[in-house]
């Protein structure tokens, strides 16, 4: 036996009946009834109406709803990175007045509703009519009324950015955790100082950590901006509950509205496999493949199998 | 007289909590020598060699190096903390390698020897990449420069963290145990570097197990335990002939 496979040099690949699976064709048809069925549906069913959706998806005031939620939800995010990181590196501090007063914003902002806080922005005037600059607890030198201050556009963005800050800073703390004590260390002995460390060695490789978490926040918040409808501030959801007032075709917006929410979040979620890519440079010694090379490689497993 | 010692340890305690890791350790280190420290597990010689650069704070005794107290301004009789500022800037002329060797594994290699002259000393890049180049052939790695520290092995990666040292151009170098996490295949290329580095006149002081080591490169060695100083000379006279109880019962496992 074994002088055979030395004779020919390398022994034949195993050509072996592969095991039956019939459960597996089982799930296949049931799954493929299921769809044809719904897509039956979507198709036939006039409530649907498609047409009146093809109307309004690239209308004017869509769009414009669209560019809001887009610019909203990134606005958001950055105010929420910045505010995170900040926030994080305040509760890993040793002074406990600055890690204490972190905590207390987490547990605020963590927890309450979102949409308590946007509402609480949008009627802060209520609360505190004007707003002043002065002397603490003495004369004011300039007073301005607080809706100017935080008009529409501003409780959005306070009410989303202050929120995601408290969800980032928890994020941003587990990657800074996350990364061996010996980095800093190293960094520390180099001559770096604690900031130095922070933004060239710790946050670098925090990174890899902070990422998955951040794509899923960022698109939850896509979706979460829609509740600014409420401040009121038009959004995409704002400006199709204004069409579907005067249609009355509540359905066929709502469909619309969610495809574009869809189309979105899954632009998002390529541009986030890319940026995990990107921050697994070293930690891992080989890449993960790119969508486009795994497909290549699917197709000449396939063509290679074929020729075997 | 004798010139300025590069280390001078002056009765220096260290206590975590209630612990006393360090119960006044007395040691002169000359320029340019090649000192050896050993010891058995938890006698603190990891803690002193941290205080030296400051990554520990001394809490009693002086230290000093090239004649500059560690940590700490002396005016009017009375000691000052530094700030964070200058204790980094302290640290810059002291390079340490370490057991686990540390490397940044986000950085390929050269990045990793180019880090602290570019953001510390905000050195022109192409001076310290040429200099960098240079002491990347000097540890036998020109060609894995543009690895990452991942696709390296353990004596690689450990030869690299001596290049990242040296890159800052320190005048003294410490060593943590710089070969106990490598297969014994791979201890001999890190101690090669060792000892050319020794050989053109590096201050260097080295925790370690490997007596080889000590006997052949090392001017003076400290057998350590309990936060003492137990006993101290030339490492062959040491070595081959332990004076203390304590001494002789570790080298007898050791060896
Ligand atoms: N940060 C710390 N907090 C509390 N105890 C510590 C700390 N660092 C070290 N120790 C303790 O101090 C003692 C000396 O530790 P040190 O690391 O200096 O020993 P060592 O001689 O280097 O040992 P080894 O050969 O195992 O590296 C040990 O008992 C250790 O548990
Ligand atoms: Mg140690």
């Amino acid at each position: 036996m074994t002088s055979d496979i030395t004779a020919q040099g390398r022994p034949e690949a195993i050509r072996a009946v592969p095991v039956r699976r019939p459960g597996r064709w089982i799930a296949v048809a049931g799954v493929a009834v299921v769809a044809a069925m719904l897509l039956n549906m979507f198709l036939t069913q006039p409530n649907f109406n498609w047409s009146e959706q093809g109307k309004y998806a690239f209308n004017a005031s869509v769009l414009e709803g669209i560019r809001t939620t887009l610019w909203l939800t990134a606005a958001a995010m950055a105010i929420g990175l910045a505010l995170g990181v900040i926030i994080a590196i305040m509760r890993l501090s040793t002074n406990p007045i600055v890690s204490g007063a972190a905590w207390l914003y987490v547990w605020i902002f963590r927890g309450t509703p979102v949409l308590v806080q946007l509402l609480f922005w949008a009627n802060i005037g209520a609360l505190l009519p004007t707003i002043g600059i002065g002397v603490p607890f003495g004369p004011e030198f300039l007073t301005y009324k607080t809706f100017d201050l935080v008009p529409s556009v501003m409780a959005a963005l306070l009410g989303l950015g202050l929120n995601e800050g408290a969800y980032m800073s928890e994020i941003v703390r587990a990657g800074i955790l996350s990364v061996d004590e010996g980095q800093g260390e190293a960094a520390t002995a180099l001559g770096l100082t604690q900031m130095q460390t922070l933004r060239r060695i710790v946050l670098p490789q925090a990174m890899r950590v902070i990422v998955p978490p951040f794509g899923n926040e960022t698109i939850s918040m896509l979706k979460t901006t829609s509740l600014v409808a409420y401040v009121p501030f038009y959004e995409l959801l704002f400006n199709v509950q204004n069409i579907y007032t005067r249609t009355y075709q509540v359905m066929p917006m709502l469909i619309m509205a969610s495809l574009w929410y869809l189309f979105m979040s899954s632009i998002l979620t390529v541009g986030q496999y890319y940026i995990e890519r990107h921050y697994a440079k070293g930690a891992t010694r080989n890449l993960p493949p790119t969508p486009v090379q795994k497909l290549r490689r699917v197709l000449s497993n396939l063509s290679g199998r074929r020729l075997a | 007289m004798t010139a300025t010692p590069m280390v001078k340890a002056e009765l220096v305690h260290k206590w975590f909590g209630r612990l006393e890791v360090l119960q006044g350790i007395d040691l002169e280190v000359a320029p340019k020598e090649v000192f050896v420290i050993v010891g058995p597990s938890g006698s603190g010689k990891s803690t002193f060699l941290r205080c030296i650069n400051h990554l520990e704070k001394v809490d009693a005794g002086r230290l000093s190096v090239d004649g500059q107290l560690v940590g700490y301004h002396e005016r009017g009789g009375k000691l000052h903390e530094m700030r964070e500022k200058d204790v980094a800037e302290q640290r810059r002329s002291i390079g340490m390698v370490f057991q686990r060797f540390n490397l940044f594994p986000h950085m390929t290699v050269i990045e990793n020897v180019m880090e602290a002259p570019i953001t510390v000393r905000g050195e022109a890049k192409a001076v310290v990449r040429d200099r960098a180049l240079k002491l990347l052939d000097r540890v036998g790695l020109s060609d894995k420069r543009e690895n990452y520290p991942a696709q390296l092995s353990g004596g690689q990666q450990q030869r690299v963290a001596i290049a990242r040292a040296l890159a800052m151009q320190p005048k003294l170098m410490l060593f943590d145990e710089p070969t106990s996490a490598l297969d014994p295949e791979l201890v001999g290329e890190v101690l090669d570097v060792m000892r050319q580095l020794a050989d053109e006149g590096m201050t260097m002081i080295v925790v370690t197990h490997e007596m080889g080591f000590a006997r052949e490169v090392g001017d003076a060695l400290v057998f350590m335990d309990g936060g003492v100083v137990v006993e101290a000379g030339d490492p062959r006279d040491v070595l081959t002939n332990p004076q203390h109880a304590r001494t002789k019962a570790f080298l007898s496992k050791v060896l």
